[in-house]
């Protein structure tokens, strides 16, 4: 209250009421780059009224490492390790459809149980990414059990990786041509267990939240965004679901085998926080469904194509035969020229569409390789995304978007 | 009640009917090496790991170091979990200049330690190009054991770690070659 | 369905001699249109009754150094079309003293940032953009790194200057 107010009420001729005059006085918040609820760097400049927000302004790039011009120097065959670092929450996803722009631009024609192979992984990952964010969504409301409870369940998720590729993150799984080796009776054993013993846990992972009062307080109507506004931002993945829009590449333009299992697409209404939480949690069910269904119809046969001069040859086979051993230096020596072209391919990643847009101008490496990366696109929507909320909705906000910063900032 | 609780040896000294006696600098290091705060500064992939550390399985609570302190001046260990760019390294010295002594560094990755795969013209080719570094974690990104085994490494340096190392001459000296003050 | 064919008719319809270069690599309709055309074609597209491409995918630049200087820089957009799946690669080139276009931000609001990405790494201006400065490097760097007479390494570091490993 200003002076002259203060003087009208203890006057006591105060009949009529008058607006009280607030002293304009903005603050500026500095969130980021460092803040542990920011999950990763970004600096949002936030300008408040209180605790509200009027405006905001990011910088990104506190974490770019020039993926695009890296992949300029480096053959088709190490450029695998770049893409692993990309979104490192869903690391094979990645990799395969790094693999597949490269089998498209090549024309290898992969085989139905390396296809399988891959839905598989892909699927994993995707179930490691939404848990990821789901329990930190939990760990940003107040609720660190969850997230405690549920991780156990990624390292799960990390021993198959490490059954079928040896690495925990940067998985670096899978090759031009195929998968590096099968699932293993161990590998299968694992995902069958994970199969079994993961639904009960998310279940009541599911009860913790999905129906939670203060859950649902905290993120119901927060960080709304509309369906018109989400396409012309760019939103893709579960954040474009949520708001209402049913596109999945995995649907669109199935690749990888998709078309020939049978799941849902969860979608929801509002775009808010709650919607994105509720269409992750049902992708997770629905990428167990597709696992499973690609367990049971695993088909029999090789599970690499048969284009010797792009698959890495088999160990045994360098030592014993002539052509192999040629093979395995000029792929390993990134001497293999790929064929003049240029070609987009999209996967559905764990935070919407991951494009590879690759020109190849008949080289060893990529004359230009271009990711789009989801989290880029979409992260700039967050401004008007928090606008008019509080600095804690803003919160919830932001790791309900799952912006991951390697991905992001490339 | 559980009744297999271990508690920490005593260190060295010399005992008898209701005393103790032994330097205060081997108090002071046992008392620190079990109860380092870290300060999580995690930009990307070895960030994931290093919640992996955090979380159930690998539990770094086990080691006290339950709070993760995410205030620096409250922070005694500085673990820079990721790639450091350009562009984040004068926020990463602000952070360490933020700490208060005594204060530890590990670089956690490739990255942090020497700028791993991304020889580029926006990486900082390792963060002792900023700040000191007391132990270095290999890997790309290390497991959660190995990320441990960073702070067992922390750990033994505190204990062994003599009071008056902080007013040296020589640790000066290193501080001075950083510019820091 | 759309299909490429019908697509490629109703825009030379539309834009006549400003697109041209036709191409279907992989299927994907590719075609090259001049930097006056490309805001009016994107419009276009997305409020055609028909088509309805609206949705931007991409925007990103290349560099070709070794072709005729005015073809050196190139624009790409990626449209797409959820309703019918349809997608469309289109092409602007521009001449290195002239390395101006206009922005699409007013179109998509997504192209914001894919805008101020391109002019960092390339250095193409987009004219009218509410915002266009460099967002992954740092606003003091000299130089837009995606050139491909730049060095990828580290100009600083001095620990690989060595007789046997070299750089």
């Amino acid at each position: 209250m200003t002076e002259a107010n203060i003087a009208k009420s203890t006057s006591g001729t105060l009949v009529k009421d008058e607006p009280v005059q607030y002293v304009n006085e903005l603050t500026t918040l500095n969130l980021g780059p460092t803040h542990p609820a920011t999950h990763g760097i970004f600096q949002n400049v936030l300008t408040m009224d209180g605790e509200k927000i009027i405006a905001g302004e990011q910088t990104v790039g506190y974490i770019h490492r020039a993926f695009e011009k890296i992949a300029e120097r480096r053959p088709f065959y190490q450029i695998t390790t770049l893409t692993d670092r990309m979104n490192y929450c869903s690391s094979p996803i990645n990799n395969m459809g790094w693999h597949m722009t490269v089998e498209k631009l090549l024309g290898v024609e992969v085989p139905k149980r390396a296809q399988y192979i891959r839905v598989i992984m892909m699927e994993l990952a995707r179930i490691a990414d939404h848990i990821v964010c789901n329990g930190i969504l939990g760990v940003d409301t107040g609720a660190f059990t969850g997230f405690l409870y549920i991780y156990e369940y990624r390292e799960k998720i990390y021993e198959i990786y490490e059954e079928m590729c040896g690495a925990r993150l940067t998985t670096n799984m899978g090759r031009v041509g195929g998968m590096e080796r099968d699932l293993s009776k161990e590998a299968i054993r694992k995902i069958n267990e994970f199969l079994t013993t993961f639904p009960p846990i998310f279940r009541e992972f599911e009860r913790l939240f999905n129906r939670n009062r203060i859950f649902m307080d905290r993120t119901v109507g927060v960080g709304a965004i509309s369906a018109e506004r989400a396409m012309s931002y760019g939103f893709t993945g579960p954040n474009l679901r949520a708001a209402g829009v049913d596109y999945d590449v995995r649907v669109m333009n199935p690749y990888s085998s998709y078309e020939d299992f049978e799941f849902d697409i969860p979608v929801g209404q509002h775009g808010d926080t709650y919607d994105r939480f509720m269409v992750r949690d049902e992708e997770i069910w629905q990428s167990l469904r597709i696992i499973e269904q690609a367990l049971k119809n695993l088909p029999e046969g090789p599970y690499f194509a048969d284009a010797p001069e792009y698959y890495l040859p088999p160990k045994q086979e360098v030592y014993r035969s002539m052509e192999a051993l040629i093979y395995h230096f000029k792929i390993v020596m990134g001497e293999i020229d790929a064929p003049v072209g240029e070609v987009y391919h999209a996967v559905e990643g764990g935070n919407g569409e991951l494009g590879f847009y690759l020109i190849s101008d008949g080289g060893r490496t990529p004359y230009r390789l271009h990711f789009r990366r989801p989290c880029f696109i979409y992260y700039q929507a967050y401004p008007e995304m928090c606008v008019g909320s509080t600095i804690s909705d803003a919160i919830v906000t932001m790791s309900s978007l799952n912006v991951i910063a390697g991905e992001l900032d490339a | 009640m559980a009744t297999d609780i271990k508690i920490v040896e005593a260190p060295e000294g010399f005992e008898g009917s209701g005393f103790f006696a032994t330097s205060f600098d081997k108090v002071v290091g046992l008392a620190r090496s079990h109860s380092l705060w870290p300060l999580p500064f995690a930009t990307s992939c070895c960030g994931i790991e290093f919640m992996s550390t955090m979380a159930s399985r690998y539990d770094l609570a086990r080691f006290g170091s339950e709070r993760p302190s995410f205030s620096p001046r409250q922070a005694d260990m500085l673990l820079v979990a990721g790639t450091i760019a350009k562009k984040m390294a004068p926020v990463l010295k602000q952070v360490y200049l933020q700490m208060a002594e005594p204060r530890w560094v590990i670089a956690i990755g490739a990255c942090a330690s020497s700028g791993g795969v991304f020889d580029t013209y926006s990486v900082l080719q390792g963060i002792d190009r900023v700040i000191p570094v007391d132990v270095y974690v290999p890997g790309c990104p290390p497991r959660p054991e190995q990320i441990l085994e960073g702070i067992m490494q922390v750990r033994e340096l505190t204990h062994n770690e003599s009071l008056r190392r902080r007013n040296g001459a020589e640790y000066q000296a290193l501080l001075a070659s950083y510019n820091i003050q | 369905m759309l299909n490429n064919q019908s697509v490629a008719e109703e825009i030379v319809k539309k834009f006549g001699d400003d697109v041209y270069d036709f191409e279907e690599p992989f299927g994907l309709l590719t075609l090259t249109t001049t930097r006056e055309q490309i805001i009016p074609m994107l419009e276009y597209l997305k409020n055609h009754s028909e088509f309805k491409i609206g949705f931007l995918t991409d925007i990103t630049g290349v560099h070709f150094p070794d072709t005729t200087p005015a073809t050196e820089y190139c624009v790409v957009y990626h449209l797409h079309s959820f309703i019918h799946n349809f997608r469309v690669r289109i092409k602007v080139f521009l001449a290195e003293a002239d390395l101006h276009i206009p922005t699409a931000s007013e179109v998509y609001a997504s192209a914001n940032w894919m805008e101020r990405e391109t002019f960092d790494f390339f250095g193409i201006i987009f004219d009218g953009h509410p915002n266009l400065i460099r967002i992954l490097n740092m606003e003091e760097m000299d130089y837009h790194p995606m050139r491909r007479e730049y060095p990828l390494e580290d100009a600083t570091r001095e620990d690989k200057i060595d007789a046997l490993f070299g750089r």
